[in-house]
């Protein structure tokens, strides 16, 4: 028997990750209307056409810059654990700040579909949102669903299929930024990916030693266990 | 090969804070122009959730409402379970003769009878009857409640009142948890960013009492609190001595991370951000099926799987005679010089002590040390309850102190190791062991003493 | 008219206000940012709670309260005309 696909459920608090995580898996993971209510991660399973499938569902987090103990295990497992398809939740009334993390994630990882749940109480407010647009200029599949109303599931569960057979292929449209940044970020990029070559996405890596997240930092630092664990105190300050 | 901390230091001296600022800003750009080219907004503002903030939140109703939430929940548990709590008790007390004559028809021996029946069923149903209707019913109501979106809005309201006694907003959210379940409210204090205000709400979420401490409450309340009424009225009184022990409860938390943060816990409450999501109808039914059945459910097997083997513990020791006392009389006595000064007795502390491992055994352990001595050999209802608490001594003090320990004393061994996996601290988890048991110890030692002075009793 | 240069802190239900500056560092300056309170962003005070404090913004489609102790130091122009 092959092995189960990993998947991992990411997004900002509250955008139905687990009741999505419900609907799919038939498991009985606790919702609530507020950030916070999941904070540890919980996996359940999900056959389709033959494949066997893991789904995480992760504490909601608003960027991959962790704030709180919650946010550092869903970065953890987005960053580390590298699943084999990152789910970006998203919530179709707040676009804006969704978007946000899923521009991150996509700046991590390639295999990354964006689901934009909640659509049924977008929709009652009069938002369109138009996913083939959002798929084009995120080069990742977008799809729309609403987690509650279990509204869009086929198309969901085509797109992990046909990402895993490899059907279709992600190609996450990199965010550029100014020319100051990018230079740096060239120069980082060759010497993080040579530190670690299994690691996370050397882009991604470099722009985090530039905006000093010194909690990414100590984690890579434990997750290599290299010889400079000794002197781990030293490089924070 | 440059190492990391040689990569951090190099980056570190290539950037700037405009730099980081500006790479956050240009993804919110990018955000920003996706959504102009593929999201259509209508004209019009959604303002229901504004509208129902506006009450909800609001400097005059904000707290009355809230105050009449928390007095509904609890009133409509309390109502809701006291006729299925007797018919279960019934229920399974009427199943006693018949198993009794089973036993005899199957010439069991008199002790393997006493073990089984008298120590391990007696027990568990025990458990299932007081504690299975109050939750099955205050977890749906809590999810419906929680899952429309009203909990932060209490964070909201209450965040000033937190933040004078140096803690986080979020803790009373983490204290909403804590009605639930002690050991998982813990866990869900890591929504808290800062250490120091997360230890605050660690040490403190004790103080909340959780489902399995409801029965304990419930039940002492209604029988020596409202005795004297009826019908609605009775769960109407019971209520509001219930809400009046919570609120001791969050009065005592204010208290202990006030006193945590000028000592132990000092330092300035720091940042806080509190998001507050539209409201959102639930699935009802969904919600209610998955949170009365299956927590429920999950909770109570816990309780009775401890319930199991500290029945059949007290059933024993209950009757090993060691001179002419069991081994239970004999560690009741022994406690019992101790257990008077806070107005309790040997066999209550002893049902503390044995109940360590869940908050849920207490009542029953007690009730089994009691049945092991006294002329009444069977509790089957409600009603010959009261006569067997009264026979130990029992008046409206006794209860009140026993409510008012279960309330404050140590969290329960569940909770302790989920404290201990969160601070990975000894003395933490000491101390959030040590602050509940010496407040428990002062708080009865009080009421004992003011209730003897002013001659209540 | 009011001043148009003002802090969030400074702000009264309905005030909408482009942000020019957040006064904070580290962690902070940070989780703002990731919430959307980003210079150049409108942001619109919503309601304060029942005891004057926290105060809840609308950022980025979303409402989020915060102290006046971290309020008062995003600065901004007031953008509604009044
Ligand atoms: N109307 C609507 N509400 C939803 C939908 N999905 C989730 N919700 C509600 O959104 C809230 C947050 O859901 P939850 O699964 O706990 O979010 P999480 O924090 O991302 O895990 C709950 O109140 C859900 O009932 C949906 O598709 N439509
Ligand atoms: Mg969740």
């Amino acid at each position: 028997m092959n092995n189960a696909y990993r998947i991992a459920l990411a997004g900002n608090p509250n955008t139905g990750k687990s009741t999505l995580f419900n609907a799919l898996t038939g498991l009985r993971q606790h919702t609530g209307n507020w950030a916070g209510k999941t904070v540890s991660v919980a996996q359940g399973s999900l056959q389709h056409k033959g494949n066997h499938y893991d789904l995480i569902d992760l504490p909601g987090t608003y960027s991959l810059f962790s704030n709180s103990a919650d946010e550092t295990v869903a970065r953890n497992y987005i960053v580390f654990e590298k699943p084999d398809i990152t789910l970006v939740v998203l919530d179709a009334t707040s676009m804006e700040r969704n978007l946000n993390l899923a521009l991150q994630v996509l700046e991590m990882t390639k295999n990354v579909i964006i689901c934009i749940n909640l659509i049924d109480a977008a929709e009652k407010q009069g938002i369109k949102i138009n996913e083939h647009l959002l798929t084009r200029q995120l080069g990742v599949p977008v799809i729309k669903v609403s987690a509650r109303n279990k509204l869009g599931f086929p198309k969901l569960l085509d797109t992990i299929d046909r990402i895993i057979t490899r059907a279709i292929e992600c190609n996450p449209v990199p965010t550029i930024y100014d020319e100051e940044i990018e230079e740096k970020i060239s120069r980082l990029e060759p010497k993080v990916k040579e530190l670690w070559k299994d690691g996370p996405s050397s882009r991604w890596v470099s722009l985090r030693l530039l905006d000093g997240d010194e909690d990414l930092m100590r984690e890579m630092e434990k997750r290599m266990g290299r010889e400079e664990n000794d002197e781990s105190s030293r490089v924070m300050d | 090969m440059m190492n990391l901390q040689g990569l951090w230091t190099e980056a570190r001296e290539q950037s700037s804070t405009e730099m980081r600022d500006e790479i956050v800003h240009r993804l919110y750009e990018r955000s920003r122009k996706l959504c102009a080219a593929g999201v259509k907004y209508p004209e019009k503002k959604d303002v229901r959730t504004e509208r129902i903030d506006a009450i909800l939140t609001s400097p005059v109703l904000g707290f009355p409402i809230m105050l009449l939430m928390l007095g509904a929940v609890f009133y409509i548990t309390i109502a809701g379970a006291n006729i299925p709590s007797s018919l279960l008790a019934d229920f399974f007390g009427s199943l006693e003769g018949p198993l009794e004559n089973l036993f005899v028809y199957l010439h069991i021996p008199d002790w393997i009878y006493g073990i089984l029946v008298a120590g391990l069923y007696r027990g568990t149903t025990w458990v299932i009857s007081v504690m299975l209707p109050p939750m099955a019913i205050f977890f749906p109501v809590f999810a419906l409640l929680e899952n429309y979106g009203y909990l932060p809005r209490v964070a909201f309201n209450l965040d000033r009142i937190f933040k004078s006694a140096g803690a986080h907003g979020k803790q009373s959210l983490t204290m909403a948890m804590g009605f639930g379940c002690n050991a998982a409210a813990v866990l869900s204090t890591r929504i808290i960013e800062s250490p120091r205000e997360r230890m605050l709400a660690i040490l403190t979420n004790n103080f909340v009492p959780c489902n399995g401490r409801w029965g304990t409450l419930i039940l002492l309340s209604s029988l020596f609190m409202a005795s004297h009424f009826t019908g609605g009225f009775k769960s109407l009184i019971t209520t509001l001595v219930i809400i009046g022990l919570v609120m001791f409860g969050i009065v005592i938390t204010f208290l202990v991370s006030w006193i945590l943060s000028k000592t132990a816990l000092k330092g300035v409450p720091t940042h806080y951000t509190l998001e507050l999501p539209p409201y959102r109808r639930p699935k009802i039914f969904d919600t209610v099926i998955r949170s009365s059945l299956t927590k429920s459910w999950a909770v109570l097997m816990r309780a009775v799987k401890v319930a199991a083997p500290a029945a059949i513990l007290t059933w024993i020791a209950g009757n090993i005679y060691i001179g002419d006392a069991s081994v239970l009389q004999h560690v009741a006595q022994f406690l019992d010089p101790f257990g008077r000064l806070l107005g309790l007795d040997g066999y209550i502390l002893m049902a503390f002590i044995l109940g360590l491992p869940a908050n849920e055994i207490v009542l029953p352990i007690l009730l089994m040390g009691y049945l092991s001595t006294g002329s009444l050999t069977e509790a089957g209802s409600m009603a010959e309850l009261k006569n067997i608490l009264s026979e130990h001594g029992w008046t409206w003090l006794t209860a009140l102190n026993m409510m008012l320990f279960s309330l404050l004393h140590y969290p329960c061994g569940t909770t302790l190791i989920n404290i201990y996996k969160e601070t990975k601290s000894k003395k933490w988890t000491f101390m959030a062991f040590l602050i509940p048991t010496v407040i428990a110890v002062i708080v009865p030692l009080m009421t004992t003493f003011a209730a003897k002075a002013f001659g209540w009793v | 008219m009011r001043e148009s240069k003002m802090t969030l802190a400074d702000a009264e239900k309905g005030d909408v206000i482009k942000i020019s500056s957040l006064g904070l560092d580290g962690v902070m300056r940070r989780r703002l940012l990731d919430l959307g309170f980003v210079p150049g962003a409108l942001v619109e005070a919503v309601r304060k709670s029942p005891l004057g404090d926290p105060m809840a913004f609308k950022v980025s489609q979303a409402v989020i309260a915060l102290r006046k102790e971290e309020s008062s130091k995003i600065e901004g122009e007031l953008f509604n005309d009044e």
